[in-house]
């Protein structure tokens, strides 16, 4: 960003941190950017004329007689058609060798959305993985993160599900993204020749972790520009937000605030809100979907950042790997898209909502059954019949390598109740039976 | 109260996040508010400490951009609601201020709208007439507010008594018209409109007497209805880990519950469940009264990208517009989704100001501020012998889903009914996923209410309901015995008691919110299924072998549930029952 003539520069430095610098100046406005020997900053306490300045990059070798610049503004992103297709850092300035964005210069981490000028989503994200569209059904406008392990193929999972939503838009904010998960994501949308309807903004592992807090907030200030003001329907892709949280707690941990559980800050649930709330069905068709990868320190959810951000999300999808198949599957126990309600059975053929409960609580009850086998007691029958129908139903439905329309899922499924289960063991409403079950028409 | 001309002004000395410290050199008091000038826009803000000159004040909104040596204007009064005809059927944000009468698609910083309509005309019918003795409270007059006779009021602040001087005639008239004047002690005379303020944060106490509660208040949700009711004037909370289905619950007991009005306080949760209220309550019928749900609904909305510092001033904005109508002698339920929300905005502002923390970094009064605000909810009678009522039930989301954290732990002591949803139900799809057994309504051991169920519902209803109890206790005990000693480990005895305690939970406490017929369940119904099942109790069965014993009860199960999906007493319903007794006489021996 360039200076401008007539600006006052500040040459003492007071207070030097590992994040922070403090300096005596006036006329400086809360949540400012200024440049700070070079290194972009912002204003985050000002008490009286002592500014406290956190710096992105980390504040190594900054002296005590550096030039401060204020800039005015808080940080703001240049929106325009021209955003499509391109490769930008943490602050926006382009790092794919192309030309710099002109446009409307906007500040991210804008106002939200009045509540009654949202519509209520109603459009389905057809996916071609069972485990989504027939299990946990997305919807546009909705916000759901991946609790995945690291070791998970979580990135491969969400790159297949962005190319296939249909979006008009697919906008990645890659938060301590290892270079080869970065090109990773680069490759497979070039190779599908999406690369013109995509948007990066990539804060890799080589770049300072505090930078990646302003990616969320530069992509969906870009995902809000092409929502509102082209009315497109655009899917943001976040990962992962667990590192995301992780520069917030440095950051606090560094101003001195009280840690709260997990060492994070006692904002954390406000601060994520404020990113997946940005997710939003309007009215006239315009749209921000957030899918987002939480990870997860052995599975453990409740730990302060998947916790907090299960009461934000519509729901989570989890990744576990069935090994009674040895595949990958979308765990129909714990995963849970919130928002299917509004379109299973409405958008989709009416015994969906019945058909995905029984073929669940059936599985469950296989669950069940693999306990007390491992317990060394005989199975029942029944037991013997709902472990043959769970290893099918991950064969044919759940493993993430399936894809197929919403009517053959449920096709499928209705087969294999009748291959393993009388109608009283289904136990489904009895005007779905006599039209569905196999055999009866 | 100070007018526009002597306001004590301050100027803008710090800032940290939506923490500003002001310099001030008059008078100002606690909890005062004030608004700060940035850049021609007035952002509201409360004193929530003052140290020497210095105001420390929470701001309601963003403090981007924000300078020091902005000028702040007290303005002697704390954060007030305002109150009268109109409110109904309004989705105001926590500050009350009307959300949809604001422009644009996005919230502008400072745009206060005025929580009620000024212009329009209401038809008033007086009440009271020249020479009565009235105190604070008692109704003048009323207009007619959707459904409900809003019954004006001598305004609140009024202390002491007055004699009425003139109530003007039934005609039409706007909210600011004087329609009443008033003769203090002193022979003063007041005039009274049809608007009146209240700061949020103190109780409305203008009743008589505050007795135990004793009415049971029906939500159509059987778990809670049949097993541990909560009651007319009530208090309960709903704590649950994420995916519990604790929004979906508190939906279904915001459509179906027995109320006047409903006042649902959306504190810091998600912008999609408020929207699926905007989108449904105006479409929605009252199963009651046949009117729109929206009809008698308020809706406060602090979504969680909305202001922090709002969130506990909407809760409390919430609470005084629902003591507002019980003043009119009604019946008011009051939800809130979530006090968590609430009490980690008061944990992020106690931060800021560098207070010592409590347990996990809460602020120390969270209980005492907890049950304070608990205390508001109650039966009432007011001075003119009528009742009515604050139901009120939060929800709480525990970190970690930890039953022992500081706002579950501070709720437990101040609530009186304790739905605790479980992750295991909801895992197993057992929705909804209220713990029979962990979960418990004091009500029921108060012998007015016993009494108001034996009188209202059967004779032995509460002792069938401590049997039901019993027998989940007992399931769940043979359940864990088959589970260590494996089926044919056990005596058929421990097969048959945990399969009855199956059909009380599949046909009783399942209940699917998403159908149409079985989401609400009345009460003559439920007392229906209570004695089906209570048959499936009392009979003995005859089994070869425990392989047996597990179909039988899955067709009868089922069957039962078929039952739960059709339309009470219906042709289909009495052939399904039909089906049931013959599926029972099969197997019954006894």
């Amino acid at each position: 960003m360039e200076t401008r003539a007539f600006q006052k520069i500040y040459t003492k430095i007071t207070q030097i941190t590992k994040a922070t610098c403090s300096l005596q100046a006036t006329g400086v406005g809360n949540e400012e950017l200024a440049m700070v020997h070079g290194r972009l900053a912002q204003v985050v306490k000002i008490a009286g004329d002592n500014v406290t300045l956190q710096i992105f990059s980390g504040t190594e070798g900054i002296p005590t007689n550096a030039e401060v610049v204020f800039f005015n503004k808080p940080p703001t992103i240049k929106v325009s058609d021209e955003l499509a297709g391109r490769f930008f850092n943490a602050f926006g300035q382009p790092i794919d060798g192309g030309p710099e964005i002109e446009g409307e210069e906007r500040e991210i981490g804008g106002p939200s959305v009045n509540p009654v000028r949202r519509k209520q989503p109603s459009e389905l994200i057809a996916t071609g993985i069972a485990g989504i569209d027939l299990n946990n059904t997305l919807v546009t406008g909705q916000k759901i993160p991946f609790f995945a392990d690291p070791d998970q193929p979580f990135n491969q999972v969400m790159a297949m599900v962005a190319l296939r939503a249909k979006a008009d838009k697919i906008i990645l904010g890659g938060m301590g993204l290892t270079n080869d998960d970065y090109l990773f994501y680069k490759n497979v949308f070039d190779n599908a020749g999406a690369l013109d309807r995509i948007i990066s903004f990539v804060n890799t592992t080589e770049d300072p972790p505090v930078e990646r807090l302003l990616v969320p907030d530069m992509a969906l200030t870009a995902a809000e520009y092409f929502a509102v003001d082209k009315k497109e329907k655009v899917l943001v892709l976040l990962t992962d937000m667990t590192l995301w949280a992780d520069a917030l707690s440095i950051v606090s941990n560094r101003m001195d605030q009280i840690p709260s559980k997990d060492s994070m800050p006692g904002s954390l649930y406000s601060d994520l809100a404020k990113l997946y709330e940005k997710a939003v069905q309007f009215p006239d068709g315009g749209s921000i979907t957030i899918i987002a990868v939480t990870t997860l320190s052995g599975g453990d959810i409740t730990h302060a950042i998947p916790d907090n951000t299960g009461y934000i999300t519509e729901g989570q999808l989890f990744l576990r790997r069935d090994t009674e198949i040895g595949k990958v599957i979308v765990d129909p126990f714990r995963s849970l898209s919130r928002l299917k309600q509004l379109v299973i059975g409405k958008k989709t053929r009416e015994d969906h909502p019945q058909v995905m409960n029984a073929a669940v609580r059936l599985y469950a009850d296989a669950a069940n059954a693999r306990t007390k086998l491992e317990n060394g007691f005989d199975l029942t029958d029944y037991d013997q019949r709902t472990l043959s129908f769970s290893k099918e139903y991950s064969e044919k439905i759940l493993a993430i390598d399936v894809n197929i329309d919403t009517e053959q899922m449920l096709v499928t499924t209705w087969d294999l109740f009748a291959t393993h289960f009388s109608e009283a063991e289904v136990g489904l409403k009895k005007e779905l039976v006599d039209k569905y079950w196999p055999g009866k028409n | 109260m100070s007018t526009k001309s002597n306001l004590t002004v301050g100027k803008v000395t710090g800032i940290i996040a939506n923490l500003v410290i002001v310099e001030v050199h008059n008078p100002v008091s606690q909890n005062e508010i004030c608004y700060i000038n940035h850049e021609g826009t007035d952002l509201m803000a409360e004193i929530i400490k003052v140290m020497g000159n210095k105001a420390y004040v929470q701001v309601f909104e963003s403090t981007r951009g924000l300078k020091p040596g902005s000028v702040v204007e007290f303005r002697g009064h704390m954060l007030e609601a305002t109150l009268g005809p109109g409110i109904l059927s309004r989705n105001y944000d926590g500050l009350q201020h009307d959300l949809d009468v604001m422009e644009g698609v996005f919230l502008k910083r400072g745009n206060y709208t005025r929580a009620l309509d000024h212009e329009k005309l209401w038809d008033f019918k007086p009440l009271a007439k020249a020479g009565d003795k009235v105190e604070a409270g008692d109704w003048l007059g009323e207009v007619q507010e959707n459904s409900i006779p809003h019954k004006i009021m001598v305004p609140f602040v009024f202390g002491g008594n007055y004699t009425v001087k003139s109530v003007v005639k039934a005609g039409q008239h706007k909210i600011d018209d004087t329609i009443a004047i008033l003769t203090d002690v002193k022979g003063q005379e007041v005039k009274v409109t049809m608007v009146q303020k209240w700061p949020v944060k103190k109780a409305i106490r203008a009743f008589r007497e505050k007795p135990r509660p004793f009415k049971l208040l029906e939500t159509g949700v059987r778990t809670i209805d049949t097993l541990n009711p909560i009651v007319e004037g009530g208090t309960g909370f709903i704590p649950g880990p994420f995916g519990s289905g604790k929004t979906v619950l508190q939906h279904a007991i915001s459509k179906q519950a027995e109320a006047d009005i409903v006042v649902v306080a959306a504190c810091g949760e998600r912008a999609n469940e408020v929207v699926e209220l905007f989108t449904e309550f105006p479409e929605l019928e009252d199963p009651r009264t046949g009117r729109k749900l929206m009809e008698r609904t308020i809706i406060i909305a602090n979504t969680s990208n909305m202001p922090v510092a709002a969130r506990e001033a909407s809760v409390y904005t919430a609470m005084t517009l629902a003591e507002y109508y019980r003043a009119m002698g009604l019946k008011i339920l009051l939800l809130a989704d979530s006090t968590s929300r609430w009490a980690q905005a008061l944990r992020e502002m106690s931060n800021r100001m560098e207070e010592l923390p409590g347990p996990d970094a809460f602020p120390m009064d969270l209980p005492a501020i907890i049950s304070n605000f608990y205390s508001r909810a109650g039966f009432v009678y007011l001075n003119n012998g009528k009742s009515g009522s604050i139901t009120f039930i939060g929800t709480v989301s525990p970190a970690g889903g930890n039953l022992k954290e500081p706002v579950t732990e501070s709720t437990k002591k101040a609530a009186r009914a304790f739905y605790a949803l479980s992750q295991q139900r909801a895992d197993s799809k057992r929705y909804p996923a209220i713990d029979p057994i962990d979960s418990y309504s004091k009500y029921l051991e108060y012998p007015e209410l016993q009494e108001y169920l034996m009188k209202n519902i059967a004779e032995d209803w509460v002792e069938n309901v401590m049997l039901l109890k019993n027998i989940l206790i007992r399931g769940k005990e043979a359940s864990e015995q088959i589970n260590i000693l494996g089926d044919d480990g056990v005596p058929l005895d421990y097969h048959l008691t945990y399969w009855k305690s199956e059909v009380l939970d599949s046909v009783i406490l399942q209940q699917d919110a998403f159908d149409q017929i079985d989401a609400n369940c009345p009460m003559e119904r439920q007392k229906y299924m209570l004695y089906k099942v209570l048959e499936v109790y009392n009979a003995e069965f005859s089994f070869e072998g425990f392989e047996e014993v597990n179909p039988y009860f899955k067709r009868m199960i089922n069957q039962l549930r078929q039952m739960n999906y059709l339309s009470f007493e219906s042709d289909e319903f009495a052939q399904n029952e039909k089906e049931f007794h013959k599926i029972i006489k099969e197997r019954r021996v006894a």
